[in-house]
């Protein structure tokens, strides 16, 4: 039961960000003006609070920030566009506007996020508010991308692996419609809409009331053997229990998290754990339960206690299970077993059930760009121009170009060629493995590069692997810029996190299933001691490991490193 | 200021005179007033005799009126020194911006010395529109049997140089006024002229006198602060300290934020003021020029009556103006040109084609089109006239940097003929002015361009590009005075991302307070140009308000384009907002440029 001198339970008033919210009468704040304000490209930090919850960051490119400040200019401020698609989904139409969005008002490039969704970097002020319009026109939106709300609800996004996967993508869509914010701020400010104004508190956010949750909350839908949503690292991690190609329900586990801070050891990542099994037709009713229990528990004094794992560790699972019970007025059942087999991408042509294709390609961190001689984005624009099914985006950043007709198969392959886009078996599956988070230049909370510099890491770390004979061996590998964890590092089998330009803690010994929490194996090291500490690691690997060993359960036996059973040892 | 009979030694009728007066001075004009009262005390107790025994006692007191019409100081300069020269040898001069002269007076005036400016297409100063208005109406009394002079001030790269003096001179003349001196023309390196000149009238008035006191022969404007020993025919060597781009990567421009330290110079300045800067040739076009010409670098050249001598190469690089063309160097060199060539370009008729062939060329062009040189290089580039320093307004306070001197610098650069040209003052800064080096400059006065006195008054200011220059100089003033006057700042330049000078500045006096309102353009951000004016004309209302209640509206910046939109724009908002015809808005500007409540420093 909690103990109430646990560093992560509340003590003391709350915190700045608590009374931004209180004060903005439901997300709006100064927005409206401060978004008209002609003299700055930014807007004061209230506001940027408030702009997350709209699916927005303030940035600046980092690049240039001492630059501009010696030239007496503001740093280059831009803003970051999230846009929602529940499961990663997303018509030609709308990858189409995608596109266009980032060549007109962006930096011409898109990014897939390791949440399935599309972000837009390099808006500027006077633009956000057609391209948040546009991107309404479209049929998706940006509210609540980010944050102290539910964001988008992760799911696999490979149609072909089950035949009830659009059953739960429906269930994913409902997730993220019912636990959407329902303040008409984002009406307003964006849309152009009616300012109506309530006086009723609960006719403006029944569920999550005027001060909304006390951090971010992240849900996402395993499809077993699949865990390529990483559904431990979720705040609610929902397993989709299949029997007799039925879906009959989903596991429920909670408090997984992956962000910490950098000196503070009672910041640690988390995996969720099991609490029980339920319905279909109760998964909404859980959600929105769970989501009020930290609602009213979670941390409003400290932020980086505020996450729903503290809440739940300071209080111990049975507390949440009791408290659970009783909002909900009944028991959850048992939980259901089930088994992952990986947590990466399977790339390359499959056969549907349907008789349709699907094509899981491999981009490089997400990014979306054209460079001189590797012209993607063109590439899928003109695909998109074509196709007639579905554009997936999955949760390591790739994407899964869905549902093609087998003559526009020969025409996507067609355009593949043209544009030279690499075929996967031309990658190591290193590379196939890896993922970085955003970082520099746009990212505030860098510390040191991540998606600029893993690829060229892993061009080095691929002589190795060459040589050990790894070199269709799949070792997730993940960079993350800073301690929060995007790229979801903590769980890879190599995870590096930033501390420094050029400088990263090195994790060894993530489970490949995503089942198992890394460990650190050595602090604040350069690009040449990376090296010259996983070569001879690799070597041992592929001379002695077991068959069908991963390299996460390998360093563990060979006593590299110890492993991490829970998040609350992970430092130790 | 106000004084009263029992708290001053004057009469009431003093005081009521005295009274009458001040309320009206600048703060230019305090300062020069108790300079000029306490000389004349000074000079009074080292002779003291001379009020018993004066040098001109025999002779009632002769008057003379100097006006004059200055943009940038120049003329105002040469005007006083003309006029404290008349004074020391005994006649009665009276000083005048032409603003502030009364036209009616020139019913009674015996002398008139005129030295004035022309700026742009052949046009007057700001501060000398009205005069000249009113000389060319039929208000305008004869001036049978009036004595006068007229110094005109230009730069001969203009086609209509000196052109507001040749009017007036040609005017005075045909109303029966006297020349006593003929006129004398300025180019940009006026100093040696205008002194010529004022040596000239002196003599002229000490004949006219019979007295026996020999002029001097300096040239040295008055001032109301301690001299420093440095001027412009005195430059001081000042350090940079810092040369930075104001504009972001991927600007089409490059401004550059120049820091000089001002430290034992002894200048000071106000707000408002400018820096004359002379510069230095590019070293890679005197090369140029030496290799197409084949002169020899090493020959020693005489650069001044003095007979000091340089080497050609020194003379070429520091002396000598060789990247602007102009009709007189034309006129001057063609014997050793192609003389047909020449002759043909400068004819008669043919200005629309010079001018065009005028624009933008340089010495090195003159001599590929017409060259070779038939003479020596000696000979040649006695032609040339001295290289004039440039003027650019000064971006910091006196009172917040007392060490320090900040300028706003807009890099010139365009493409002709197949070769690159710079401008030869803002390139130096740009590319060959490092932190440590040293600019020769001085401190150019410009009273036409000033702050209101009190601290409490409103001001509106208008300055897209290096305009706004002047404005950081207003704004750093008024806070350090923590003056509390509102001010309304309107910038421009193409885009918000990379050119908006002094961003972080302007952010930081909006914040506290000391700018109360700012409004910004860039042109080339969105498909339609949006200008200055056009901000202007969208807050009418409230801007013709500001002006209601009293503000002064400081204009800086391009003449030729922006000066003139934005007057026809203020035109347009007075005529609207206040209810008048068109005429009636524009002599409504006009008095506030009387008043001077509507100021420009334009370019």
């Amino acid at each position: 039961m909690a103990n109430e001198n646990n560093v992560h339970i509340q003590n003391g008033p709350p915190s700045d960000v608590e009374e931004i919210k209180e004060k903005s009468n439901y997300l709006r704040g100064t927005l409206e003006e401060t978004l008209a304000n002609p003299i700055t490209a930014g807007i004061p930090d209230e506001d940027n609070r408030l702009m997350k919850f709209h699916g927005s960051y303030l940035q600046d490119d980092r690049d240039l920030r001492n630059e501009r400040r010696k030239q007496k200019l503001e740093p280059a401020h831009q803003f970051m566009v999230r846009v929602r698609a529940p499961g990663g989904v997303a018509t030609p139409k709308q990858w189409l506007a995608m596109d266009e969005l980032a060549t007109q008002y962006g930096n011409g490039t898109l990014k897939l996020t390791t949440r399935q969704a599309f972000q837009i970097h390099g808006i500027i002020k006077w633009n956000m508010k057609e391209t948040v319009h546009a991107i309404n026109e479209s049929l998706m939106d940006t509210l609540a991308a980010c944050g102290d709300v539910n964001r988008n609800v992760m799911l696999n996004p490979n149609p072909d692996l089950s035949s009830v996967h659009q059953e739960v993508y429906e269930w994913a869509s409902k997730l993220s419609e019912y636990l959407s914010p329902r303040t008409r701020a984002y009406h307003e400010i964006w849309l152009g809409e009616e300012k109506i104004t309530s006086s009723k508190e609960d006719e403006q956010e029944p569920m999550y009331g005027k001060l909304y949750l006390p951090r971010k909350f992240k849900m996402g839908i395993a499809i077993p053997p699949s865990n390529d949503v990483d559904v431990f690292s979720q705040d609610i991690g929902l397993i989709a229990i299949i029997e007799n190609d039925q879906l009959i329900g989903f596991n429920v586990s909670v408090g997984g998290g992956m962000g910490m801070t950098h000196g503070d050891e009672n910041t640690y990542p988390q995996l969720s754990r099991m609490i029980g099994f339920c319905t279909p037709e109760q998964v909404t009713d859980i959600s929105e339960k769970l989501i009020t229990i930290q609602r009213d528990y979670g941390n409003r004094n400290e932020r980086k206690y505020a996450r729903f794992k503290y809440t739940i560790d300071a209080r111990g699972l049975d507390w949440l299970k009791t408290e659970l019970q009783e909002r909900l007025g009944y028991e959850l059942a048992e939980s259901k077993p089930f088994e992952f087999t990986h947590n990466g991408d399977r790339y390359g042509w499959v056969k549907g059930a349907n008789n349709r294709w699907n094509y899981t390609l491999f981009i490089q961190n997400g990014r979306i760009k054209d460079d001189d001689d590797y012209r993607l984005m063109t590439a899928l624009r003109e695909i998109a121009q074509i196709h007639t099914g579905e554009f997936r985006l999955s949760a390591n950043q790739n994407l899964v170009i869905s549902n093609i007709t087998t003559p526009k198969k020969k025409a996507i392959r067609d355009i593949f060629e043209n544009y030279n886009i690499v075929a996967e078996d031309q990658l190591s599956a290193l590379r196939k493995s890896s993922m970085a988070c955003v970082s520099f230049p746009t990212c505030g909370l860098a510390m040191a590069e991540s998606e600029r510099y893993l690829p060229s890491l892993v061009d080095k770390l691929e002589e190795t692997v060459n040589e050990a004979g790894l070199r269709n061996k799949e070792i997730v590998i993940r960079m993350s810029g800073c301690p929060n964890g995007c790229s979801r590092a903590a769980l890879a089998e190599i995870g590096f996190i930033g501390k420094a330009p050029g400088k990263y803690n090195l994790y060894l010994g993530g489970g490949f299933k995503g089942e198992r929490l890394s460990k650190m194996y050595k602090e604040n090291i350069g690009e040449e001691e990376i090296l010259s500490i996983l070569r001879p690691l690799l070597i041992d690997y592929g001379k002695n490991r077991e068959t069908e060993e991963h390299f996460g359960d390998y360093v563990i036996r060979a006593g590299y490193i110890q492993e991490t059973s829970d998040g609350t040892n992970f430092h130790q | 200021m106000h004084l009263k009979t029992t708290s001053s030694p004057f009469t009431e009728e003093q005081v009521q005179l005295l009274n009458q007066l001040l309320p009206t001075l600048s703060a230019e004009q305090k300062i020069w007033l108790s300079g000029y009262i306490s000389a004349q005390s000074f000079a009074s107790e080292v002779v003291p005799t001379s009020s018993t025994e004066p040098v001109m006692s025999d002779h009632s007191p002769i008057n003379a009126t100097v006006l004059y019409g200055s943009q940038t100081g120049n003329s105002q300069s040469v005007a006083e020194t003309l006029a404290l020269r008349l004074q020391e040898i005994g006649i009665d001069a009276d000083l005048h911006s032409m603003r502030d002269y009364k036209t009616k007076e020139l019913k009674s005036v015996e002398r008139l010395f005129l030295i004035i400016s022309t700026h742009g297409e052949g046009e007057p100063p700001d501060n000398a529109i009205g005069f000249y208005e009113h000389a060319f109406s039929r208000k305008m009394p004869k001036l049978d049997g009036v004595q006068f002079s007229v110094l005109s001030l230009g730069d001969e790269s203009y086609e209509f140089f000196c052109q507001t003096g040749k009017e007036l001179d040609d005017l005075f003349e045909k109303l029966g006024g006297e020349r006593i001196v003929q006129r004398a023309d300025c180019d940009v390196d006026f100093e040696e002229v205008a002194n010529e000149w004022v040596n000239e009238v002196v003599t002229k008035m000490t004949d006219n006198q019979q007295s026996a006191k020999a002029p001097s022969t300096s040239l040295t404007p008055l001032t109301g602060n301690p001299p420093s020993q440095y001027s412009r025919s005195n430059p001081y060597h000042a350090e940079v300290l810092e040369n930075i781009n104001l504009n972001g990567r991927g600007s089409n421009k490059e401004t550059r934020h120049i820091e000089l330290s001002l430290e034992d110079s002894g200048f000071t300045f106000s707000p408002g003021d400018s820096i004359g800067i002379f510069p230095e040739n590019d070293e890679l076009i005197v090369h140029q020029l030496l290799e197409l010409t084949n002169w020899d670098g090493n020959l020693e050249v005489t650069i001044n009556k003095n007979n000091d001598t340089v080497s050609l190469r020194e003379a070429l690089l520091k002396q000598y103006e060789i990247t602007v063309l102009t009709k007189p160097l034309l006129t001057k060199t063609k014997q050793w040109m192609n003389e047909e060539g020449v002759d043909d370009l400068i004819r008669e008729g043919n200005q629309d084609q010079l001018r065009d062939y005028l624009e933008g060329r340089d010495l090195i062009d003159y001599i590929k089109d017409f060259g070779p040189i038939q003479t020596s290089a000696e000979e040649f580039v006695a032609t040339l006239r001295k290289i004039p320093p440039r003027l650019y307004s000064i971006a910091s306070s006196h009172l917040a940097n007392e060490d320090e001197v900040h300028l706003t610098v807009s890099a010139v650069r365009y493409d002709l003929n197949e070769r690159a040209r710079s401008g030869v003052c803002s390139v130096q800064c740009a590319e060959r002015t490092e932190v440590g080096g040293a600019l020769p400059i001085f401190v150019q006065k410009n009273d036409n361009f000033r702050l209101p006195i009190d601290p409490d008054a409103p001001i509106i200011m208008v300055g897209p590009g290096t305009g706004v220059a002047p404005y950081r100089s207003f704004l750093e003033e008024r806070e350090e005075l923590d003056a509390s006057g509102k001010s309304w700042l309107f910038f421009g330049d193409q885009h918000f991302v990379t050119d908006f000078l002094y961003q972080v500045d302007w952010q930081r006096w909006l914040s506290n307070g000391t700018l109360t309102k700012m409004d910004v353009a860039f042109s080339r951000d969105t498909d339609e140009k949006i200008y200055v004016q056009h901000r202007m004309k969208e807050q009418s209302k409230e801007l013709y308000n500001w002006i209601d209640a009293g503000a002064t509206i400081y204009v800086c910046g391009d003449e030729k384009q922006m000066a003139q939109d934005v007057h026809a724009t203020l035109t347009e908002i007075i005529a609207e907002e206040g209810n008048y015809t068109t005429e009636e808005a524009d002599s409504f500007l006009k008095k506030l440029q009387q008043e001077q409540r509507y100021q420009r420093d334009v370019y």
